[in-house]
């Protein structure tokens, strides 16, 4: 007998939320078929890339010398950008990809935040397709911009020999760096994100579901108790979701950025 | 491995939930040390945090991947 069986009056037992939070059909259930792809992640990615390029509009749409408004949030946006990222990942033409990460940046973080947002409350790139997206774009880019500075034979030279090692290390070496480069890279580029966006969600989820449950539907004197601790764990770990939320969105665009940098200056 | 097996008649529940038990101690024995060394390098270099701290969240990310895969893989694996 479980502890939540104990607790809850007879009848029905707490159920954990689990992967059928996920799952979102239509958002129009009985509309026209042609509008089946319209699902609730669609919904949040078109907001996210709204709200983007209202944000990219009001900031630096008509940029005045003494910034003003949304501009100062847009410049600080900015420069945190480049010099946290751009520059010490890619260098001194760290620049000319501003307009790439800064857009990657906040897509994500856009994407992400909404998961701690009221109604929309769904963090996208909790499904695998999203990331996937993105990360197989900056792959696909890494792999283009290796061959074109590095050529073909060279961009495999710098990968799995890279100069300076014993060689019988190579032995070793090689096979590494290549499952690691070519094989891993995009699949933990992706996972990474969609793991930590999957694994909040359903805290969260499991969390509030709790204090609805032993608060709300079933109200015992003893899973009281239980319902408060949950409902208290659902606020501090809306504060941390939204803490890991900014940093999984920071640490994509800080991967993809090196993995340009790497493509870019091979000696690196 | 017999005894393994023979026990996991009387278990109940997820047996995913120990293998993300398992998955999670190199990981974070990993993040420990990432962080443990950044925070004691910023300490001894105060005027690098800013290279640290880039490198720390870098390492960070690359070791937590295998927590994560961990954490993915009893859902994929039904």
């Amino acid at each position: 007998m479980s502890a939540p069986h104990l607790l809850a009056q007879s009848g029905d037992e707490f159920e954990a939320p689990g992967l059928h939070i996920f799952e979102w059909g239509p958002l129009f259930p009985g509309g026209p078929s042609w509008l089946d792809w319209l699902t609730k992640p669609v919904l949040i990615v078109a907001l996210a890339g709204l709200l983007l390029v209202v944000f990219a509009w009001r900031a630096f749409g008509n940029a005045q010398l003494v910034p003003r408004g949304v501009q100062n949030v847009g410049e600080v946006a900015y420069l945190f950008v480049r010099d946290q990222v751009a520059r010490p990942m890619i260098g001194k033409d760290g620049d000319r990809w501003m307009g790439f990460l800064f857009t990657t940046f906040f897509f994500v973080l856009f994407m992400n935040l909404a998961g701690v947002v009221p109604v929309l409350q769904l963090p996208v790139p909790s499904h695998i397709a999203f990331p996937i997206v993105l990360a197989a774009f900056v792959y696909v880019l890494m792999i283009f911009l290796s061959i074109k500075n590095q050529g073909f034979v060279g961009y495999f030279k710098n990968m799995m020999f890279p100069p300076g090692l014993p060689k019988p290390l190579y032995v070793i070496l090689a096979p590494i760096e290549f499952l690691s480069n070519i094989i891993l890279r995009p699949f933990t580029h992706s996972v990474r994100l969609f793991a930590n966006m999957f694994a909040g969600h359903l805290l969260l989820a499991f969390f509030s579901t709790v204090a609805w449950w032993f608060l709300v539907e079933k109200l015992t004197p003893l899973g009281a108790g239980v319902g408060v601790v949950g409902f208290l764990m659902t606020i501090v770990m809306t504060g941390f979701e939204i803490f890991v939320q900014s940093l999984q969105a920071f640490i994509f665009v800080l991967l993809a950025a090196s993995y340009i940098g790497g493509a870019l200056h091979p000696e690196h | 491995m017999s005894a393994v097996l023979a026990a996991t008649d009387h278990i109940g529940g997820n047996l995913g939930s120990i293998a993300y038990g398992l998955a999670a101690i190199g990981p974070g024995i990993g993040v420990g040390i990432i962080f443990g060394q950044g925070v004691q390098a910023m300490a001894r270099q105060p005027e690098m945090v800013n290279v640290i701290r880039q490198n720390m969240l870098l390492g960070f990310a690359l070791t937590e991947a295998l927590a994560l895969i961990g954490f993915v893989v009893p859902f994929v694996h039904k």
